[in-house]
């Protein structure tokens, strides 16, 4: 049994399944561990009080929106160059959980915004080039909803998730090419972490936490979006659930 | 420890509307978008089921914010 045999829509279906409950759990139990971490043992912060907390959900939230924008678009590019049916499903169930956490990232980063620098919103590179990434985001699955043949609906939407790639770097290197009230990375692999150990802890398993549920959540929708497809054939009319 | 009562926690310092709002919204989205999913997974299983489903017919319901 080789990868290939799970490139088919059918055989991934139930591995999928058998999938999401570890991720969920690991998604539920690195939350409660984050939250913990964040809210009782991470200290106060010397300059915004108990403002900063909102980091706990606004870096992890701004890390898998644009982590999940590449993951989709790889699938996307996948499906396009090897014409596989599963890549462009993949692709197609990352979306609306990217479109969500772009979404929270933009939230929590207004509620940040309005305590720390005295305004919810600043037309500012960082800010800007992430709203940018939800409306790519949106368009992906509008597009993908729009055109009704599903095989030239995954062509066009898969070359809108490629184009839209080159905002991601623009994202996250705006705080260094432009003059933004965004502060830059607190945390980057070149350097030490400029916080407190107990922050970045708990910022790290929210990050965890946020990625496996995206695991979790993705997986469940790609074996909705096999059904809805694939709804025809004799396979999924065998279905245990189905037969009654 | 951080907190001295339960009524400090909920203040977060005085920032309590912008930490409380930016938890709060993000834990509805992450509770309601695995009830959407299975939702969108049950309908899919229906159309199975009443063949209705499948390529030709995704139209037929196939988002999780549709009727």
């Amino acid at each position: 049994m080789s990868l290939y045999h799970y490139a088919s829509p059918q055989h991934f279906y139930p591995l999928a399944g058998r999938m999401v409950p570890w991720f969920a759990w690991l998604a539920a139990v690195s939350a409660a561990l984050g939250l913990w971490i964040g809210f009782f043992v991470a200290p106060t912060d010397a300059q915004q009080g108990e403002a900063y907390r909102i980091i706990f959900v606004h870096v992890p939230a701004s890390w898998l929106s644009m982590f999940l924008y590449l993951v989709m678009a790889g699938w996307a590019g996948l499906g396009l160059v090897l014409n596989t049916r599963l890549s462009s499903m993949m692709a197609q169930a990352l979306a609306p959980t990217g479109a969500l956490f772009a979404f929270l990232s933009l939230w929590s980063g207004a509620l940040w915004g309005r305590p720390t620098w005295g305004t919810y919103w600043v037309w500012d590179a960082r800010l800007t080039s992430e709203l940018v990434l939800f409306f790519l985001y949106l368009g992906y699955m509008a597009l993908n909803a729009a055109i009704e043949d599903p095989r030239r609906a995954d062509k066009a939407s898969g070359l809108l998730a490629l184009v839209g790639v080159v905002n991601v770097p623009i994202i996250y290197f705006s705080v260094q090419w432009w003059n933004t009230l965004h502060q830059g990375a607190s945390v980057s692999l070149t350097r030490a972490p400029s916080m407190a150990a107990a922050m970045l802890a708990g910022m790290l398993a929210m990050a965890f936490a946020f990625w496996m549920y995206s695991f979790a959540v993705s997986l469940a929708r790609v074996r909705a979006i096999i059904l809805e497809r694939e709804a025809h054939l004799d396979w999924a009319r065998d279905l245990r659930g189905v037969k009654r | 420890m951080n907190w001295g009562s339960a009524a400090e926690f909920f203040a977060m310092g005085g920032y309590g509307f912008y930490v409380w709002g930016s938890f709060a919204v993000t834990a509805a989205c992450l509770l309601a978008e695995p009830l959407l999913v299975r939702a969108r997974q049950r309908r899919a299983l229906e159309q199975v089921r009443a063949g209705t489903g499948g390529d030709a017919g995704r139209h037929a319901g196939g988002h999780e914010t549709a009727a």
